[in-house]
């Protein structure tokens, strides 16, 4: 791996929040198929897209993540109708919420594939990965004078 | 409901700049009602504003808190012990709410995070309209529950302005004109003949253009 290194292990750091019924299966079958990625990517296995918060995706990069990627179903072809429709519109939120605090959009994307695409699912990462390398390690890597855990347990201590 | 929309976040970073532990106030009536206020707006922000600080060096510790109403004493009060810890509040209420929490807390600076914007109701999903203005002499039963103070531009009690053409205002095409609504609604429920009649100017000291107005209800005093 070239370009900007930021993890423990010298690599950038990238969560996928991947759907059980696309993106998941599509990661299995290109495991299956020993196809090979970029191994800077951390898969969360979801029931759906639509299950993804805002929350989840201000918390990764509050906790460190160079970039996230939301992987859903085609558009129209949901197991639960619209939960990838519902991601989209919270990413796109998010993403505008990241450009106003300076951590920047390009971090946070969204793609859409299907259970057979295991071809497609690499292209992408490796399409995030590249974008994440080139644009460097998260600013909040650079100002590690605070500790985001810390913050976050003390705010939710209480509610 | 009141309707409001929240600030734009280098605002509120720029308001709470002198501080290092705020307490962010939600409220559990109309702004979460309008989703710009309530317990999940308030994470979000914390999340926002806890990042954007941490990127200029200056970590904030964000205590969250999101009581039933921000303008009630009763359930001000349960954020007694939490202000007690912070330095600030901000308060994710509106108008009335920031107003009730400062008067409560005379030493903490209160902030506000919303900007309040009108009385309205929710059109559809995600879009919410205004539809009182709180003047204070309601005229909705004679217009056919339309109110052409709030929703005419110029405010006219008399019908329509030259620039109502085609039903639309000539404010904008999606805006439909408060007087062509009055008239569709007071023919559908036959009371057209309210029209004829002349409405005088009105008094707008009731409207608080005579200052803040205060109502006291003597029969409910203790």
């Amino acid at each position: 791996m070239t370009g900007p290194a930021s993890g423990q292990n010298g690599e950038c750091e990238i969560l996928a929040f991947c759907c059980n019924f696309c993106a998941y299966a599509a990661a299995d079958l290109a495991g299956v198929r020993r196809m090979q990625y970029p191994i800077n990517v951390r898969i969360v296995h979801l029931p759906c897209t639509g299950t993804v918060e805002m929350e989840h995706l201000l918390a990764a990069f509050e906790m460190g993540a160079d970039g996230v990627l939301v992987a859903g179903c085609l558009e129209g072809g949901c197991h639960f109708v619209e939960g990838n429709l519902r991601a989209k519109r919270r990413v796109e939120i998010v993403q505008q919420l990241l450009d106003e605090v300076g951590i920047g959009r390009e971090r946070l994307r969204m793609v859409n594939l299907s259970a057979s695409e295991a071809g497609a699912f690499v292209a992408r990462v490796e399409e995030m990965v590249e974008a994440v390398n080139r644009l460097g390690p998260s600013p909040l890597r650079r100002c590690a004078s605070a500790c985001p855990e810390q913050s976050r347990r003390e705010g939710e201590a209480v509610k | 409901m009141i309707v409001a929309t929240r600030k734009p976040i280098a605002e509120i970073k720029g308001v709470l700049a002198g501080h290092e532990k705020v307490l962010f106030v939600g409220c559990g009536t109309c702004m979460t009602v309008c989703l710009a206020g309530g317990e999940r707006e308030v994470g979000i922000l914390a999340y926002a504003i806890r990042i954007a600080r941490r990127l200029e060096a200056r970590p904030i510790i964000i205590e969250q808190q999101t009581i039933e109403r921000q303008c009630e004493n009763e359930f001000i009060q349960e954020l007694a012990p939490a202000a007690e810890r912070n330095e600030a509040l901000l308060s994710f209420g509106c108008g009335a709410g920031v107003q009730a929490l400062a008067e409560r807390f005379p030493t903490k600076p209160v902030y506000a995070a919303l900007n309040t914007q009108f009385l309205g109701i929710l059109e559809k999903q995600a879009v919410w309209a205004e539809k009182c203005l709180g003047c204070g002499e309601c005229v909705l039963s004679e217009f056919g529950g339309i109110c052409p103070i709030t929703r005419c531009a110029k405010r006219r009690l008399n019908g329509p302005c030259g620039g109502s053409t085609s039903e639309q205002c000539e404010l904008s095409p999606e805006q439909p004109c408060a007087w062509q609504l009055v008239y569709h609604r007071l023919e559908a429920i036959g009371q057209l003949e309210n029209l004829e009649r002349i409405v005088p100017a009105r008094d707008w000291r009731c409207a608080g253009h005579s200052g803040p107005r205060t109502i006291v209800r003597e029969e409910h005093r203790i």
